[in-house]
């Protein structure tokens, strides 16, 4: 590693805002887990034991729609932040939306999966990926349902009253069943595959935390995004994107917190499979 | 002041004399002239035909007939008619007069007294030996001849209401000497006083007099008519020795329903061991009982006031402490009316003793009650542990269950049964049910701090649930404390609760079911009652409805309700705060809170503004039931699937990722120490002393 007066220069890869949101995500989710969770696995010691914790089920719940506020909160401005990126760097929602960086799944990425297969088997070589991998973006839109299905069904339980203006009141249980079960296969998911694919991968250990600092070694950035690395070489625009390296106070800092929330999530993960396997009714 | 209570009470009787006398008078009468309206005139005719009086009444017939013996006027008219129509009319004037049989008209004066006992011998004989007769042979002035009870002209059968000594009269027959301020009254030596006015007042002058029982004893019942004998004579019908004779002529059966206070056989045998009727029951003053002190107390306390007094089989102290009996329960109460068997006329008078104080000669109905009690059959069966009479409430120092010192008062009861009841101890180690550690649970119970906390003394104590004396195992059908009776038991403090428990689905009058359905204690428990506002009763009562509703209590636990209350929160609708408590129904009565009509205003004590949609909530709903919730079924089915998929997707593309990624790193390890490698070489060259 390339280290001693010099001061390190690193490509950035989020935006200031974009790491604020993944932190409040981060935060939001974990209450949101943990408050939830206690009522789904009611009948373990366990959650009787953290709902205790956190204050009675009144307070939980009070933290539960907090966080809730938290992450629409996060999802609406992201929503705001996408225009202002249109507006600002592309000028219409079609170059935004269909460019090299956009989020929307394309065929290359069917291509690319399909070619990552053969490489997970030995049958290739590791696909040059560009600026999103399809995993990335699968993660991406898994949040933008989840907030749909689990926002909606939450929304209904929240004002049970007010729904079932027009809502048959079983229609409350429908909402109990989706909103638990969608948020289990949340938790579920993030906490072990999306560790694993984004932060925990075993050429990245210990960590990456790259959506923390917003910042990664260019030649990380060379590996795991050719195409990306090429298209700004080739565009002139590297130079533009490189910035300092944080000290290594902060990326300590930034390191303490994502083990704590690895932690919980794991937590959360053993709990879940205890619940399920072992004391389920 | 005396003397005018005593005037009163003459007025009182005369009173009394007069109003029975116009009755003895007007029913009579009104005999008399229907029988001469109705008669034969064969017979009614009878004395005129006759006549056989007729000479005498020529004379006697004059009302103003009269002569003076010894300065006074004395009428010498004869009612015909009434001695035509009385028992000796037949035998005409001369069948009692005999000195006139055969003499002229008008005879000389006077005639020598009538003798009844010409005719009436054995009557006659046995008033010569009576009191009475004695003092005529004294020549008492006072003494009564057959005449002054019985008439002379007018004598009727005693069944005769005409007759002076028909039962009706005989009081005051008796009464014209034996009542108060008569010379014979002042002049005689009588032990018995105001005899009269007692007797009238009596259970026997009551049925006599009041009700018109012609059956109820008169004096002459127990004195006989004629042999009149003191109390003091042997042969007297009212002698200690002859006494019950005389009162089972009528009360035959009374040593059976005596058997309490005296053992019938004996009573007969050795009437002078025994108390006689008239020791309880006062000769005269007869009513349902009334104790005389058969025997001194200080007779007791000449031996029983000594402290140092022992007992010589086992040197237990017999010393009697008067100041605890008299500030007792007992204090009107002499030593002998429980220590009944003590004889007065022994030098020990307690040497005849044979068995302890039985409490139940004078609390016979308390007696019943222990006796079919768990306690006292215990006892029938001489157990050593079980309680008796005096194991409760003592022995000379007994209070009444009012009085705060009493072992009996409320707040005293939960202690006196610890001492038995309490865990470890005598009655609880012998205890096979399921109420464990009663005392303790009783007292942390809401009555047990309302009687002990709050001094409530109304508060349900043992005694309220189980009964004093009539104390029985739950599984008796007569105990108190059994399922069929638990609710009238609680129902009489909490009889609102009663009326709406006994209108509910719980209620086998309502539900008709044959199976066990809860009582109160199955929700409450028996002594370990709480608040029903405390979180324990919130949180157990899933579990105790539960107990029957099995399965519905389960998907309770399915829904947002029960979860809650699982984490341990009581801030969620449980059973009763929907289904009611006490009040609970079938959800399609119409009279349910959850009835089509009710749910909505059910939902809206906790969810306000709550609607008859919003109460399509299903608050039992499981996911595991296809048939009953299909929808929940698929859903939580469709839910499951798309979770498994996605993990299972997401997991593969993991673990096929591992081998790859675990080989980038040992590349990227590799490819680093080589470029540290040469990096150090370049140093080296740069600057070899490193």
């Amino acid at each position: 590693m390339p280290n001693g007066g010099v001061k390190e220069r690193q490509f950035i890869r989020f935006t200031r805002l974009q790491r604020i949101l993944h932190i409040c995500m981060i935060v939001s989710f974990m209450s949101l887990a943990l408050t939830g969770l206690t009522l789904k696995f009611s009948y373990t010691k366990w959650a009787a034991v953290l709902s205790h914790l956190l204050g009675g089920f009144e307070s939980a719940g009070y933290i539960h729609r907090s966080a809730a506020v938290v992450m629409f909160g996060v999802f609406f401005t992201h929503l705001v932040d996408l225009y202002q990126l249109k507006k600002r760097e592309y000028g219409s929602w079609r170059a935004l939306l269909l460019g090299p960086s956009s989020m929307l799944p394309t065929r290359r990425d069917f291509a690319e999966f399909v070619a990552t297969l053969k490489w997970f088997v030995g049958q290739g070589e590791r696909p040059a990926y560009g600026r999103w991998t399809y995993w990335e973006k699968f993660d991406y839109f898994a949040v933008f349902w989840g907030i749909a299905v689990i926002g909606s069904t939450g929304l209904t339980l929240w004002f049970p009253v007010f729904f079932t203006r027009f809502l048959p009141g079983r229609f409350l249980n429908v909402a109990t069943i989706i909103h638990s079960d969608e948020a289990l296969l949340a938790t579920g998911f993030i906490f072990t595959v999306h560790f694993f694919n984004t932060h925990l991968r075993p050429e990245k250990f210990p960590m990456d935390i790259t959506v923390f600092t917003g910042r990664m070694p260019l030649e990380e950035l060379e590996r795991d995004k050719p195409k990306e690395y090429e298209a700004l070489v080739a565009s002139g625009k590297l130079e533009e994107r490189m910035e300092e390296a944080y000290p290594a106070i902060v990326t300590r800092t930034i390191r303490a917190f994502a083990w704590g929330a690895l932690a919980v999530g794991f937590s959360i993960v053993l709990w879940i499979i205890y619940a399920m396997l072992f004391a389920y009714r | 002041m005396g003397q005018l209570e005593i005037d009163m009470a003459e007025i009182k009787i005369v009173r009394r004399a007069w109003r029975a006398g116009l009755r003895i008078i007007g029913v009579p009468l009104l005999a008399i002239i229907l029988s001469v309206l109705f008669s034969e005139p064969g017979r009614a005719a009878e004395p005129t035909t006759d006549q056989p009086g007729a000479e005498c009444l020529a004379c006697h017939g004059d009302k103003s007939m009269s002569t003076t013996r010894a300065g006074k006027t004395v009428s010498l008219y004869v009612d015909g008619k009434k001695f035509a129509t009385s028992v000796h009319g037949s035998f005409g004037c001369t069948g009692c007069h005999a000195d006139l049989e055969g003499k002229d008209l008008p005879h000389d004066t006077p005639l020598a007294p009538v003798k009844c006992g010409t005719c009436h011998a054995s009557e006659q004989e046995q008033h010569a030996r009576s009191l009475h007769g004695k003092a005529i042979a004294r020549g008492d002035p006072l003494a009564p001849h057959c005449v002054n009870c019985h008439g002379n002209h007018d004598i009727y059968p005693v069944k005769d209401p005409r007759s002076a000594v028909t039962p009706m009269k005989v009081p005051f027959v008796c009464g014209q000497c034996h009542r108060e301020g008569t010379p014979v009254s002042r002049n005689r030596t009588i032990a018995q006083d105001n005899i009269l006015e007692n007797y009238s007042e009596s259970i026997h002058g009551e049925a006599l007099l009041k009700k018109g029982l012609s059956v109820a004893p008169t004096c002459a019942t127990c004195h006989t008519p004629h042999l009149i004998l003191p109390h003091t004579d042997p042969a007297s019908s009212i002698n200690r020795r002859n006494i019950a004779a005389t009162c089972t002529k009528c009360h035959s059966q009374i040593e059976t329903v005596h058997r309490k206070i005296i053992r019938g056989a004996l009573w007969e045998k050795q009437a002078n061991v025994l108390p006689a009727c008239v020791d309880c029951h006062q000769p005269h003053k007869i009513r349902n009982v009334f104790y005389t002190q058969g025997m001194a107390d200080a007779d007791c306390l000449h031996c029983h006031a000594d402290e140092k007094l022992r007992r010589a089989r086992d040197g237990q102290s017999m010393y009697v402490n008067l100041g605890e009996v008299s500030h007792s329960r007992h204090t009107k109460v002499a030593c002998s009316q429980c220590h009944s068997e003590v004889n007065a006329s022994r030098v020990r008078p307690c040497e005849t003793l044979t068995r302890g104080v039985d409490c139940t000669s004078c609390h016979e109905e308390v007696g019943r009650q222990y006796i079919s009690s768990t306690h006292g059959q215990l006892n029938g069966k001489n157990d050593p542990n079980a309680p008796t009479c005096k194991e409760c409430h003592g022995t000379h120092a007994v209070l009444g269950k009012l009085d705060p010192q009493s072992p009996s008062f409320p707040t005293n009861v939960p202690g006196l049964c610890a001492r038995c009841h309490r865990e470890g101890q005598k009655a609880a180690v012998r205890y096979t049910g399921r109420q464990h550690e009663i005392i303790a649970n009783y007292t942390e119970s809401i009555h047990g701090n309302g009687l002990l906390k709050a001094g409530l003394t109304v508060t349900a104590t043992c005694t309220s649930c189980h009964t004093a004396h009539r104390v029985l195992p739950r599984t008796d059908p007569e105990s108190t404390v059994n399922p069929a009776n638990v609710p009238a038991m609680c129902g009489r403090c909490h009889h609102g609760i009663e009326e709406q428990f006994e209108n509910s689905i719980h209620a086998k009058r309502i539900s008709g079911s044959a199976k066990e359905l809860p009582v109160c204690n199955d929700c409450h428990t028996a002594h370990a009652i709480r608040r029903t506002d405390e979180d324990g009763f919130r949180l157990e009562i899933m579990d105790k409805c539960g107990r029957c509703h099995a399965e519905i209590a389960k998907t309770y636990f399915d829904t947002y309700h029960g979860k809650v209350s699982r984490l341990g929160y009581t801030k969620t609708a449980k059973c009763y705060d929907c289904h009611g408590a006490h009040d609970v129904l079938a959800v399609t009565d119409p009279r349910s809170h959850l009835s089509r009509a009710n749910v909505a205003a059910t939902c809206q004590k906790c969810h306000a503004g709550a609607t008859r949609r919003f109460a399509g909530y299903l608050t039992h709903a499981t996911h595991h039931d296809p048939q009953k919730y299909p929808f929940l079924f698929y859903t939580f089915w469709g839910m499951t699937a798309l979770l498994l998929g996605t993990c299972v997707i997401g997991g593969l593309h993991t673990l096929l990722w591992l081998p790859r990624a675990f080989q980038m790193r040992q590349e990227l390890r590799a490819a680093e120490e080589k470029a540290a490698a040469e990096l150090g070489k370049s140093v080296d060259k740069e600057d070899p002393d490193g």
